[in-house]
């Protein structure tokens, strides 16, 4: 009996060792930081491509982010259970008054949510506001309704349902799609009104952009929201909405901009700005700011440290990814305000970032 | 509480000299701390299931005092207003169970029978086990099946020949989205088939030899000997495998929310999509964005609780009730 | 002669039905794992085994540090689970009163049937909220109270055959009753317990609800057991419901290493009990 004791342990221990080898092999766990944040999954792919490409010239640090819809990160960051959270719907000012410090938005980049269909063939679609709330309503059910056919005149649409798609978790796209839809719809903004989550009158649950996105491409006669990111790399067809001044957009990268033109000069000191149904003949009607919530003042001082320093990356180098996955870099007005606020973070009443 | 001596039950009385069993003092102590460390740790699983319940409730105790008997029965599930009913979870569980026990009941019996009655002896060993094989595939990989090979060819084949043919019916109205309560009842179904299953196998196994030999005496074919002798006999237990399969059905989580399709509403179509308890858990918990919303899905955890625990009390006191009455034969 | 023909007729025609209920029943099983070896075998690589996950679009990355997570969860469930289910279980084979251990049996029947999910709320109460923050000490602690009555129950079925001469020859040579139990009676039945123990871990590695606000996912590797996990059910799910079809197959790769760990085990646990058996019938 003892020399099977013995040779267990000596299995055990092998298996010990092996585990905890493998366990070094992704990530010799010492020397790094690791900074855990949470929320929207609209920005998603430009922050994985920022994490992977920050974490290349700071070695010192991870960043591990969920994407669990803004809400997620709303919610978390207020219970202090990840050191920054992400969201794409501004915080109100009750959820503000909740959080244990004071809480900075930091714009990041800017997206568009884009009407994402799935057709026969593909066809471009064009879709006006009231439109759009009206289908989100379910009070246009079929793809062939009039109005969908006076829209698109020379696109043979289905005698079918249209089949909604909406997030089913907490989610600033959905706060920049429902503050669209009530600005242009006197009945959405009655009925359903603004909200991360919102009482959704018809359509199936998707959870996260992705989720939507996924639904939408399994379900033929689908149409939903994501952030344009999400539709373009699943190759999923994008419709061209009418902005405030009567034209035809489509989602890019310049309209998106465009729709940021006026945003430098009427900026809130807080950054909560709307940009939906944006001024301008260029401009893309759902578009908007991205931000990351972090606590004015940090409880940690590497960590402080740390975030302040990817936030300026972010906000300077950073700014040449986000084009490449169709988002729109910060207007450079923007960014001089920015640097002002972050510089306003601080630990223990001292600011992080010296005059730089 | 003495610990007894002997674990087979036989020296109860025998006065064993003191002096002779505790040597030194050193074993005494050494049984008093060994005691003391059992003690412990059953304390700590009481602990753990009074823990259990005391967090629920303590935590969401905000919207049972905010909505009280409103929240069972109201629909309306609103974050924004912050009006929460739980009425389209309690609907989508109790329906999407439900109809996975349709399948799964008559499925799950029949196979317990076919294994401990009416099977050649050959193929009972490795059916057994592939039964319970299918019992460990996790939750989540039926949920992934669910969503790329289920949902399509419900969307693409199942729904549209219902639709076509039973379509004046309310429960097969509505457009084919192939996620929603029929893929969540089918996935159901599926994942508590082998549990009814084997249980039910344990429980027609438990029924004693004799009345099976005697229904054979009398001239009755296998068959009849099952439906007159086995089935009767085991009949408590069967129906608290039953109960088994509905309490595990009742708490499923990541199959059903991968394919119900995340719409608190309730429906009499089957293809509509619906919500359970289990899924708006999944999805919301780490994303309410304030304490009341919070509290309401702890409620609704606390209320999946209740109702599982019921289920299942009821189930292990009719599954033991079978094994007691055969105890009793035995002696 | 025509009762008896009827009779022979039902006879059989119920032999069919549930034979084709019992298949009907392995139907899945098959379809199932039919489609997991198809899309997940080819998308397994060497990669697949020791890369870290890749940015959203970009191809390539595996899933180590999810394999890893789990295996940690794991030994960290049963740092909980062990004790308190193994004693448990001894305390339940080994006590003369009547009331507490057939409560102790009840609760841990009950405990059973608890949703998982339900378990990951009291976890989140219990760890995460005071941590404020999300970490794989949460995430075993939740598996491990899981694993707690499946170990439980399965431990006092096994102690419970421990024949009693091996525990009187024990006492009669004068070992003290605590080294009697630990010594005599839990080697008698190390390999039943192991059985139940391995049993509980095939369980407790397709968890994925619990997870999902306790260890909460990580998509690097392990940095400490305060800090948020991967395993390899949760990065399923966040991969089967994605858009991206790179990471749907590694669903599907992952899926099939899931499936094999938790097959594997569940076998290894069967031939050991068919042994045990064979041990006891002497």
């Amino acid at each position: 009996m003892r020399r099977s004791t013995m040779r267990g342990r000596l299995v055990g221990a092998i298996l010990g060792g092996l585990v905890l080898g493998w366990a070094a092999v992704p990530a010799p766990a010492s020397a790094e930081m690791l900074m855990n944040g949470a929320g929207a999954t609209f920005p998603y792919p430009i922050y994985s491509k920022w994490f992977d490409e920050y974490a290349k010239i700071d070695q010192g640090v991870k960043f591990n982010y969920q994407s669990i819809g803004s809400g997620g990160g709303i919610r978390q960051i207020t219970e202090r259970t990840v050191d920054f959270g992400a969201t794409d719907g501004p915080m109100t000012d009750e959820q503000l008054k909740k959080a244990p410090g004071e809480l900075f938005h930091i714009p990041t980049v800017l997206g568009a949510d884009v009407a994402t269909y799935n057709l026969p063939g593909n066809p471009k679609l064009r879709f006006t506001g009231e439109v759009l709330a009206d289908i989100f309503l379910g009070k246009i059910t079929k793809w062939n309704d009039d109005r969908m056919k006076t829209l698109n005149p020379g696109v043979t649409l289905p005698n079918g349902p249209i089949i909604v798609v909406h997030r089913s978790d907490g989610s600033g796209t959905t706060y920049i799609w429902v503050d669209y839809l009530s600005k242009v719809s006197k009945e959405w903004e009655q009925q359903v009104g603004r909200g991360t989550s919102v009482k959704w009158p018809v359509g199936l649950g998707g959870k996260g952009n992705e989720g939507v996105a996924g639904q939408v491409k399994n379900t033929p006669g689908a149409l939903g929201y994501v952030e344009l990111a999400y539709a373009v790399t699943n190759k999923l067809a994008v419709a061209a909405v009418q902005n405030a001044a009567g034209k035809f957009v489509e989602p890019t990268i310049a309209s998106t901009t465009a729709a940021a033109a006026g945003a430098a000069a009427n900026m809130p000191a807080d950054f909560r700005v709307s940009l939906t149904n944006a001024p301008g003949e260029a401009a893309y009607p759902i578009a908007s700011f991205t931000w990351l919530l972090v606590y004015k003042d940090q409880a940690n001082e590497a960590k402080g440290k740390a975030l302040v320093r990817f936030l300026w990356w972010a906000t300077h180098e950073g700014q040449r990814y986000p084009s490449d996955l169709l988002y729109a870099p910060l207007p450079a007005a923007v960014v001089k305000q920015i640097e002002a606020k972050i510089r306003q973070i601080t630990y223990q009443g001292k600011p992080i970032l010296a005059a730089r | 509480m003495e610990q007894s001596v002997t674990g087979g039950g036989a020296a109860e009385g025998l006065p064993l000299p003191r002096a002779f069993l505790a040597r030194s003092r050193g074993a005494a102590w050494g049984d008093r701390v060994f005691m003391g460390i059992v003690r412990g740790c059953v304390a700590v699983f009481v602990l753990i299931m009074v823990g259990i319940v005391a967090a629920l409730v303590y935590e969401s105790l905000p919207a049972i005092k905010h909505f009280g008997w409103r929240f069972i029965v109201t629909s309306n599930w609103d974050p924004v207003v912050e009006s929460f009913g739980a009425l389209p979870f309690i609907y989508g569980t109790l329906v999407s169970s439900l109809l996975a026990m349709c399948f799964a009941v008559p499925l799950g019996i029949g196979a317990a029978i076919y294994l401990a009655e009416l099977a050649p002896f050959w193929i009972r060993p490795p059916m057994g086990f592939l039964i319970e094989l299918l019992a460990a595939v996790p939750s989540v990989v039926y949920g992934l099946w669910g969503i790329f090979v289920l949902a399509p060819w419900l969307r693409v084949w199942l729904q549209p020949a219902l639709g076509k043919t039973l379509g004046f019916l309310p429960l097969f109205k509505g457009p084919p989205y192939g996620v929603g309560m029929l893929a969540a009842g089918i996935i159901l179904a599926v994942m508590t088939v082998p549990f009814i299953a084997t249980v039910s196998r344990e429980v027609l196994l438990a029924v004693p030899n004799t009345q099976r030999e005697a229904a054979l005496a009398l001239g009755a074919t296998r068959w009849e000997t099952t439906r007159l002798a086995v089935l009767r006999y085991g009949r408590s237990g069967l129906i608290g495998a039953v109960l088994l399969g509905l309490g595990r059905a009742l708490g499923e989580t990541m199959a059903v929310t991968m394919v119900i399709g995340n719409r608190p509403e309730i429906s009499a179509s089957l293809f509509a999509p619906g919500y359970t308890m289990a899924s708006v858990l999944a999805n919301e918990f780490t994303e309410a964005t304030s304490d009341l919303y919070l509290s309401a899905l702890v409620e609704i955890g606390l209320l999946l609780l209740g109702v599982t625990v019921l289920v299942n009390a009821l189930a292990r006191l009719l599954v033991w009730s079978v094994g007691g009455s055969v105890k009793a034969v035995r002696e | 002669m025509s009762g008896l023909s009827r009779r022979r007729t039902a006879n059989a025609v119920m032999n069919v039905l549930a034979g084709s209920a019992a298949f009907v029943v392995i139907l899945p099983l098959v379809l199932v794992l039919a489609f997991l070896i198809y899309q997940g075998g080819t998308s397994l690589n060497l990669d697949f085994f020791t890369r870290l996950p890749k940015p959203v679009g970009e191809p390539g990355g595996g899933m180590a540090n999810a394999i890893v997570g789990t295996l940690i969860l794991i030994a960290l469930a049963c740092g909980l689970g062990l004790p308190v289910g193994i004693l448990g279980g001894l305390y339940l084979a080994e006590s003369r009163d009547r009331r507490i251990p057939w409560v102790v049996r009840f609760l841990a029947d009950v405990l059973n049937g608890v949703p998982s999910i339900v378990i990951g709320i009291f976890a989140y109460t219990l760890v995460v909220r005071p941590m404020r923050h999300f970490s794989a000490l949460a995430g075993g602690v939740a598996l491990g109270v899981i694993m707690v009555p499946i170990v439980l129950r399965t431990t006092e079925e096994i102690v419970r055959l421990v024949p009693a001469s091996l525990r009187e020859a024990g006492l009669a040579l004068g070992l003290p009753q605590w080294k009697v139990t630990v010594r005599v009676v839990l080697t008698t039945a190390r390999a039943g317990i192991i059985t139940g123990v391995m049993v509980a871990i095939a369980r407790i590695a397709g968890e994925t609800a619990p997870l999902l606000f306790t260890a909460f996912g990580n998509r690097f590797g392990y940095h400490g057991l305060d800090q948020p996990i991967a395993a390899l059910a949760l990065q399923i799910f966040a991969y089967a419901i994605s858009p991206f079809d790179d990471w749907h197959r590694q669903a599907w790769a992952g899926a099939l290493v899931l499936i094999s760990m938790v097959f594997l085990v569940s076998l290894a646990a069967r031939l050991a009990t068919s042994g045990l058996q064979r041990q006891t019938r002497r």
